[in-house]
């Protein structure tokens, strides 16, 4: 297996606060990461720099074997709309709040981007379309707009509407942290159906721990703009190594004590 | 030659500085209509305000429809009307005041919009708990509505005070002097209009920008949840 | 001459004040948009243009603007007939009031758009003609619709620069018949019902564009 993404002594800054810190990590080819972590761990902004939303001030970073710096050396977000649009070609995105584009339909929000950047023909696109609606069982809703479905069948758009742009790595950011509990689940359901795909590669932030453990490859614990701990979900979730780590899981399983036993009591 | 000021024509420049301290003069006119009609803008846009909210249909639809027609149209055409009819019913004011009295009737229709919709802001529930206090209706404007009310209307007013300057020439038209008026005649007297027009814009656009910053400045300023009362 | 004699002027002036203001309503916009994109611009050079622009009309009076390319810029050799003069600088005003309308919308539009905008590739003035604008304009609808009487109360002081509009023949008349109270009240009324045309055509294009279910709020929400 050869790493599709490759960050290296990655430093990002917000003003004096550090978000990463010399980071590092790689993810392979179709490996399916679970990024989870407390809130402003920097586990949210690797995927929004991975995205190109975010610039970052030090190290290096590569999707698919293309850099983030432009040959010419200049960083990333001095780089021309050329060679960002050349990244952002290998990368699609799931945002918490799903950002669907609320004067469009629900069939023209998957169609748009097709058609205008990878210059697709609209009836192609359309059957495209019309088997990704399928395949998140919405196709009833193509003609609705965002605002007339519920949070869970919106994420579902917008997950069709990642996917319509066929990326390599596709990038779940807390998927399911907006929606109603009862809604969690249908959402829950496409994302797992997709994890079945094989050359498509998966980072997901979430604070579904189940969920975490069922799907990825490897589950990351971010603390403090590091990488605290990563491996199988196996052996991350029933038997985690760092105390830092072990505080976490509990506190997200309501459990006075972290011990090992009962973390896989509760699992 | 004009107050006693002389011109000085021989280059642009010395033209310019040369009118400027009649500019000056015309300045202060402009600065005390407004003035004036900001004052008479804010106590009759007040008064319109409150009748609006008056419990009778035929008051509140009155005031109501009196704000829209004065509100829609044109400042000019309000003052020929004051200039000109006033005096047939035997109201005769000097030209200045009958500026200064249309600049405020025009935006009385504005603040009076501004204190409605402060009013308005006011959550249903305020009122429903100073009721159940039993406040008087006095305690009730000056302890509960007006310190809420002011962070929302205070910006909107210090716009409207902006506008109202930069409206301020018109009542040049009614041979009140002010910055614009002087200019113009400074251009009749020789045949140069460019510098002294090109001045009043030149003075207006500092004013206005410097209002402008104030204004921004006094919204930041003031807390966003009211006046505290200790 | 009694008050229905007087309809006969006020109506053909009536005429000029709505070609004018229309005309300058119309060009204005065209300014507002062009000018609010180039504020929101990241080329430095456009967007200060636009910025000189909005401030330099924004900042002086109207009055001032119109004799100043009435009287002064003929003194410099530049000259056009009046009622072009009245419409160029109408719309010029309009125009940066508009741009500010436009650029706050525009502004307006929540930041998540954009990034889901970005997400999927879109270029920059794909995002701004299919992203930002659809949903900023109804947004701008409300002041747009302030802006539009605005200009028609401002059309007033074209008279003064000797178009015939209906603030022109209100004087006229005034001038031959002494009859203040009359001529002028209905004047009053004359502005007064245009701009009730005027709001209403605005609403409609309001209502027109917040039509259907994408954008379920209720106008001015």
């Amino acid at each position: 297996m050869t790493s599709i993404i490759r960050f290296e002594n990655v430093t990002k800054r917000f003003g004096a606060l550090t978000v990463l810190d010399n980071f590092n990590f790689e993810v392979q080819r179709g490996e399916k990461v679970t990024l989870i972590g407390p809130s402003g761990s920097g586990k949210s902004t690797v995927l929004r720099i991975l995205m190109t939303l975010e610039p970052f001030q030090e190290g290096l970073l590569e999707i698919d074997g293309i850099s983030y710096h432009e040959p010419n050396g200049r960083g990333p977000f001095k780089a021309s709309e050329k060679h960002l649009h050349k990244i952002r070609s290998n990368v699609g995105m799931v945002f918490q709040s799903f950002n669907l584009f609320p004067h469009m339909t629900v069939l023209r929000n998957i169609v748009e981007a097709p058609v205008a950047v990878l210059k697709m023909k609209r009836d192609e696109a359309e059957s495209r379309a019309t088997e990704l609606l399928r395949m998140v069982d919405l196709y009833d809703k193509k003609d609705h707009f965002p605002s007339q479905l519920s949070g869970g069948q919106q994420q579902r758009v917008a997950i069709a509407r990642a996917l319509a742009m066929r990326p390599r790595v596709l990038l779940f950011d807390e998927p399911t942290s907006a929606l109603d509990p009862q809604l969690v689940g249908e959402v829950l359901g496409v994302i797992r159906n997709l994890a079945q795909e094989h050359d498509l590669t998966m980072l997901l932030v979430t604070h579904e721990m189940r969920f975490a453990r069922e799907v990825s490859d490897r589950v990351c614990f971010f603390d403090k703009g590091r990488i605290v701990e990563q491996g199988g979900p196996e052996q991350f979730f029933s038997n985690p190594q760092q105390p830092r780590t072990r505080e976490f899981l509990s506190s997200f399983l309501g459990e006075q004590a972290p011990s090992r036993e009962s973390l896989r009591r509760v699992q | 030659m004009m107050y006693g000021y002389t011109w000085d024509t021989s280059t642009p420049l010395t033209f310019a500085l040369s009118i400027l301290p009649i500019l000056g003069i015309g300045l202060l006119v402009t600065l005390k209509a407004a003035a004036v009609g900001y004052a008479i803008a804010l106590v009759l846009g007040l008064v319109l305000a409150l009748l609006c909210r008056s419990k009778s249909r035929l008051i509140s639809w009155t005031v109501t429809g009196f704000t829209e027609f004065v509100r829609d149209t044109p400042l000019l055409v309000q003052l020929f009307f004051l200039y000109y009819v006033l005096p047939e019913f035997g109201i005769v004011l000097p030209a200045f005041m009958t500026g200064a009295l249309a600049l405020g009737l025009q935006y009385s229709a504005y603040t009076s919009e501004v204190y409605r919709g402060g009013i308005g802001a006011i959550p249903r529930g305020q009122w429903e708990a100073a009721t159940a206090l039993n406040l008087t209706r006095l305690q009730v404007y000056r302890d509960i509505v007006v310190p809420q009310m002011i962070p929302r209307i205070v910006p909107a007013l210090g716009n409207y005070l902006i506008s109202m300057l930069k409206e301020t020439p018109v009542l040049s038209v009614v041979t009140v002097l002010d910055m614009l008026g002087l200019a113009n005649m400074i251009g009749e007297r020789t045949f140069e209009y460019l510098v002294p027009l090109s001045m009043v814009g030149l003075i207006f656009l500092p004013m206005t920008f410097i209002c402008s910053a104030l204004v921004y400045m006094i919204e930041r300023a003031l807390p966003k949840s009211g006046i505290p009362l200790r | 001459m009694t008050w229905m004699q007087y309809l006969a002027p006020l109506l053909k002036g009536a005429q000029v004040t709505v070609m004018i203001s229309l005309a300058s309503i119309f060009f204005g916009a065209i300014l507002a948009f062009a000018a609010g994109i180039a504020r929101t611009s990241s080329n430095r050079v456009l967007s200060g243009i636009a910025f000189v622009y909005v401030v330099l009309f924004r900042g002086t009076p109207l009055l001032v603007q119109l004799f100043w390319f009435y009287y002064a810029l003929p003194l410099i050799g530049i000259s056009f007939d009046p009622v072009t003069t009245g419409i160029t600088v109408l719309s010029l005003l309009t125009g940066a009031f508009g741009a500010e309308v436009v650029r706050g919308a525009l502004l307006a539009v929540p930041p998540a758009q954009l990034e889901a905008a970005r997400a999927l590739n879109f270029s920059k003035s794909y995002t701004l003609w299919h992203v930002s604008m659809p949903q900023a304009i109804i947004e701008m609808m409300p002041a747009f619709g302030n802006l539009a009487i605005q200009n028609l109360k401002d059309t007033a002081l074209v008279s003064l620069i000797s178009i015939a509009d209906l603030t022109f023949q209100a004087q006229s008349l005034r001038n031959i018949t002494l009859d203040s109270a009359t001529v002028y009240t209905l004047t009053l009324v004359g502005y007064f019902m245009i701009a009730l045309c005027l709001m209403f055509v605005m609403r409609f294009i309001e209502m027109k564009l917040r039509r259907g279910p994408a954008f379920p709020r209720s106008a001015h929400s």
